[in-house]
């Protein structure tokens, strides 16, 4: 069993969005960095792109494979975890302390309730 | 459900992620493959590798037989403990598989890859006509490498003390019958170490004993990292049925003396030979943060394109290294297209790691 915050929201590609101020901050689940393993590098958003909710917004690469990162929800990038370039395995150590990015969002409360809650997500990944 | 070797129960009891390679179930890693891969090249490990095929070959052909199916020549095997690598070869000399040979008191004992067992067991089959051999498949066998700097004088240690002199005395591709054990100084992973092969129903014993002394399992992940990192080929991807061994860094293993030996694919690497080898199998290493992997276009300025055949990222270097198939002409700069993006690589000879030393 992976660990799955309650007050966290879950997209179904395994991202984590946590509501901060006016800001939403992205990472990935424990279940996602249990399967990735090892990760080894980040591919970080540049700050100030715009993205729809779903889209490509970064990559992750594990020593067995590369995995892209979807934004949860809709906005601009603010800012993003530069301490991931030289510590990503921090990603698998803990993965809701280690933020990816944060969004400045154009449509939180709308795109957040299309989310999964703690229990939905664990349904999603059989748990 | 996939085919289970003897230690599938204790994989689990391990805490190992399992994963289907080439029909079985075989642990992936037991937490961190990092980690399991560091412990091999500073100290030991202990891998499973049950799932690979043992024939033993007998019979008064047997030596006749497989200097015509092997590119490389068991004549070399004077005398019995020997061993050497070697190329089976198709008639379009393209590589049907790769194995280690041992001589043994009564033929040979050949060991490869799991993933090719039917393939390599019906093209086999489909040469023996003509020739007084058989061939004997030893799928009771379970086998189990043991591998890292540490590794003979700690198995040494465990077991009863003539066998453990045998282990001391094994010089490097020497592979010896002990009993119904089978023990030889061969490996996968640039290192020191052993692979035994053990009836089915001691292996379990055997592995509880050795991760019990404190040699952790290892996982088909860091298996994967270290062979690549000690520049070896794996089957189905550095190399296939549609490669040639010149173009796969195994020219080295290819008896051209005597001349007279015809094994199958000889005249279509001299052919290749005289017209020129078109490609190599070259290392790259990636300076820039970033993972290379398999089938990314390399792209060589003035030479033209090639792709990577193994990427990941080495462990022991702490940067993306990889084995790609190039034009000959290639020299050692190139880029790589990850992503839709170019980054530069440095070309290398594939041997990035051996012994715990870098190399590149």
């Amino acid at each position: 069993m992976s660990n799955i915050p309650v007050e966290l929201r879950f997209a179904e590609s395994h991202e984590w969005a946590r509501k901060e101020g006016d800001l939403i901050v992205v990472g990935i689940s424990d279940h996602a960095q249990e399967a990735l393993g090892d990760v080894v590098f980040v591919e970080l958003p540049e700050i100030g792109k715009v993205f729809a909710a779903g889209d490509t917004a970064g990559v992750v690469e594990s020593v067995k494979a590369a995995s892209d990162i979807y934004s949860p929800v809709a906005g601009e990038v603010v800012e993003v975890n530069e301490g991931l370039s030289g510590e990503p395995e921090a990603l698998n150590n803990e993965p809701y302390e280690s933020w990816i990015f944060k969004v400045k969002p154009s449509n939180a409360d709308a795109d957040l309730a299309k989310l999964l809650d703690a229990a939905g997500y664990a349904a999603a990944i059989g748990e | 459900m996939g085919q289970r070797t003897p230690l599938y129960d204790l994989h689990l009891a391990l805490g190992a992620k399992m994963v289907d390679f080439g029909g079985w179930d075989m642990p992936l890693h037991y937490g961190s493959q990092v980690e399991e891969h560091h412990q091999v090249r500073r100290d030991c490990g202990v891998f499973d590798v049950s799932h690979m095929t043992v024939i033993d070959i007998a019979g008064p052909q047997a030596k006749a037989w497989l200097q015509r199916l092997l590119a490389n020549d068991v004549d070399r095997l004077q005398d019995t403990g020997r061993a050497l690598y070697s190329a089976m070869l198709n008639e379009r000399g393209g590589i049907v598989d790769d194995m280690i040979v041992y001589r043994v008191e009564d033929g040979y004992r050949l060991v490869f890859n799991a993933s090719t067992r039917d393939q390599d067991l019906a093209w086999m089959q489909a040469q023996l006509a003509g020739y007084d051999v058989q061939l004997h498949e030893r799928s009771e066998l379970a086998m189990l490498a043991i591998q890292g700097p540490h590794a003979r004088h700690k198995i040494a240690e465990l077991v009863a003390q003539s066998r453990g002199q045998l282990i001391q005395q094994l010089k490097p591709f020497e592979g010896r019958a002990d009993g119904d054990w089978f023990i030889a100084r061969t490996g996968y992973t640039g290192e020191d170490g052993l692979e035994i092969v053990l009836p089915a129903h001691e292996a379990p014993s055997f592995f509880n004993d050795l991760v019990g002394a404190g040699i952790s399992p290892i996982g088909l992940g860091a298996r994967d990292t270290l062979r690549l990192e000690a520049g070896m080929n794996l089957y189905g991807q550095d190399i296939h049925q549609d490669v040639s061994p010149l173009a796969s860094n195994m020219a080295w293993s290819i008896a051209w003396e005597p001349a007279s030996r015809q094994f199958i694919g000889r005249s279509v690497l001299e052919a290749e030979l005289a017209k020129g080898v078109q490609h190599k199998l070259v290392g790259l290493v990636l300076e820039e943060r970033g993972v290379l992997r398999a089938h990314q276009v390399v792209r060589i300025a003035d030479v033209g394109e090639g792709e990577i055949t193994s990427g990941s990222f080495s462990p022991t270097l702490s940067k993306s290294i990889a084995l790609a198939r190039v034009p000959m002409a290639t020299a050692d700069r190139a880029e790589v297209e990850i992503r839709g993006k170019w980054y530069p690589v440095r070309v290398v000879k594939p041997t990035f790691v051996r012994h715990g030393k870098t190399l590149i």
